[in-house]
């Protein structure tokens, strides 16, 4: 039985393991606020860009002089799988998750026989991904130093990919990151970027009502939006990881604190009961020690 | 009272404004153009420059580098950067000159034998240039 002494320093430990656990759910909290609220932000943007390029889209589909942003390669044999996920750990399963559904996509593209590339973004990401397709790795995309994500660094990476398939170093892109769906839910998801793809069926309907006029050509303003709307891909899957790591976190912190409150009960009462047991034992000492007398 | 349309300029960041309006200038590629309500269904995509937004409390103007307009029942610009023009000063214009001079002597490295992404590059180099022009800053001119 441990004695009073490492009672009470345990208590003491799991007291204070409660306190930065507390604080880092507020500071989680505080955090989602201001992730949902650019992620809110920019939703606008997302929405209508992809609307419009929809529409483009439809309108060229199946022609030959659809760019090859497109339409593709033509094949899909090399892969290229950019996971993002965060740069700390301490959320939950959420940079697991995404892990996990990138290996598993990764697993069953070499499984077909398919070429794999990987960029990752963000630390946590690349280390669970390191073990069992390091090899795989081409690049890494550091955003410990990015304090708040912004167009720009969507950008960036936007630009990286886009130059690695001007090269023909892959035929499909596809993003992994972790929608937002509420503070105790966030899903993994798979998206593929490049070829782009459209919900065309949404579009129809729209698209049938007005008939734009347009300036530079179709072809044009098309070979001037997708790569632009690559970046907006990627910058709306940013925002919503960061609001799903911060959600990941709050909720896994807020499981721990209330962990450490349960375990700092146990062991109050256990503190209490050899604390009794100590003084009875001292009691029976005198009273027989007098008894003896 | 005049008639209005609904204008709406974001950029991926944040929504700029949305209200109603009573004509936009538009700095479009193919050269600027005025959108008055019922404008026939257009879309362009921009060039750097200044847009400007006549409402009827008064007239706004934003810096946009690039992106795109759609016009329609109202006016729709969706600019890759756009700024208030009270935001710009000196330094952020001249980092937007220095990142398209960049822009440039990376195209002119890249396509050594096609002019066309290069001229490209030049003509927004330039653009951004007579931004500074406008809007009563002094003009970085650039090294070509």
């Amino acid at each position: 039985m441990p004695s009073l002494k490492d009672l009470k320093n345990r208590i003491e430990s799991v007291k204070s393991t409660r306190k930065i656990t507390k604080a880092m759910q507020m500071v989680a909290a505080a955090k989602l606020r201001r992730a949902q609220d650019s992620a809110e932000a920019a939703r606008p943007y997302a929405e209508r860009f992809n609307e419009v390029l929809g529409q483009l889209a439809a309108s060229v589909a199946g022609s030959d002089s659809a760019p090859r942003l497109l339409r593709g390669t033509g094949s899909d044999d090399v892969h290229l799988l950019v996971v993002m996920t965060a740069e700390r750990g301490l959320c939950g399963g959420f940079n697991a998750n995404i892990a996990k559904l990138a290996k598993q996509h990764a697993t069953d593209l070499l499984a077909k026989g398919k070429t794999v590339k990987i960029i990752t973004v963000g630390k946590k990401g690349r280390d669970s991904m390191r073990r069992d397709f390091g090899k795989l790795f081409i690049e890494h995309v550091d955003m410990s130093e990015v304090k708040r994500v912004g167009y720009a660094d969507a950008q960036g990476i936007a630009k990286n990919v886009l130059s690695r398939f001007d090269e023909g170093e892959f035929d499909v892109a596809t993003i992994f990151y972790s929608e937002f769906v509420n503070v105790v839910a966030q899903t993994p998801m798979a998206q593929q970027i490049i070829p782009a793809k459209f919900d065309t069926a949404e579009d129809e309907g729209d698209s049938a009502a007005t008939v734009y006029e347009y300036e530079p050509s179709e072809e044009a303003i098309l070979a001037d939006l997708l790569p632009r709307g690559v970046a907006t891909q990627i910058f709306a899957a940013l925002l919503e990881n960061g609001a799903s790591e911060q959600g990941a976190r709050m909720s896994a912190m807020d499981n721990a604190t209330r962990n450490a409150g349960e375990m700092i009960d146990k062991l109050t009462i256990e503190f209490n009961r050899s604390r009794q047991a100590v003084i009875t034992n001292e009691l029976i000492e005198i009273i027989s020690g007098a008894e003896a007398l | 009272m005049a008639e209005t349309m609904q204008f709406n300029l974001v950029s991926p960041e944040r929504s700029l404004m949305s209200g109603p309006v009573l004509s936009v200038e538009i700095p479009g590629a193919e050269g600027d153009l005025t959108a008055l309500p019922n404008h026939a269904p257009t879309l362009t995509t921009l060039r750097p420059g200044i847009l400007r937004v006549e409402t009827e409390k008064g007239a706004e103007e934003y810096i946009v580098t690039g992106g795109f307009a759609e016009l329609g029942e109202g006016v729709t610009v969706l600019a890759e950067k756009a700024m208030h023009r009270t935001d710009v000063d000196q330094a952020t214009y001249e980092a937007l000159v220095d990142e398209a001079h960049q822009a440039y002597g990376k195209a002119k490295e890249v396509f050594k034998n096609e002019p066309g992404p290069v001229d490209d590059a030049v003509k927004l180099l330039h653009d951004m240039v007579a931004i500074g022009g406008k809007i009563g800053l002094s003009t970085k001119q650039p090294s070509l």
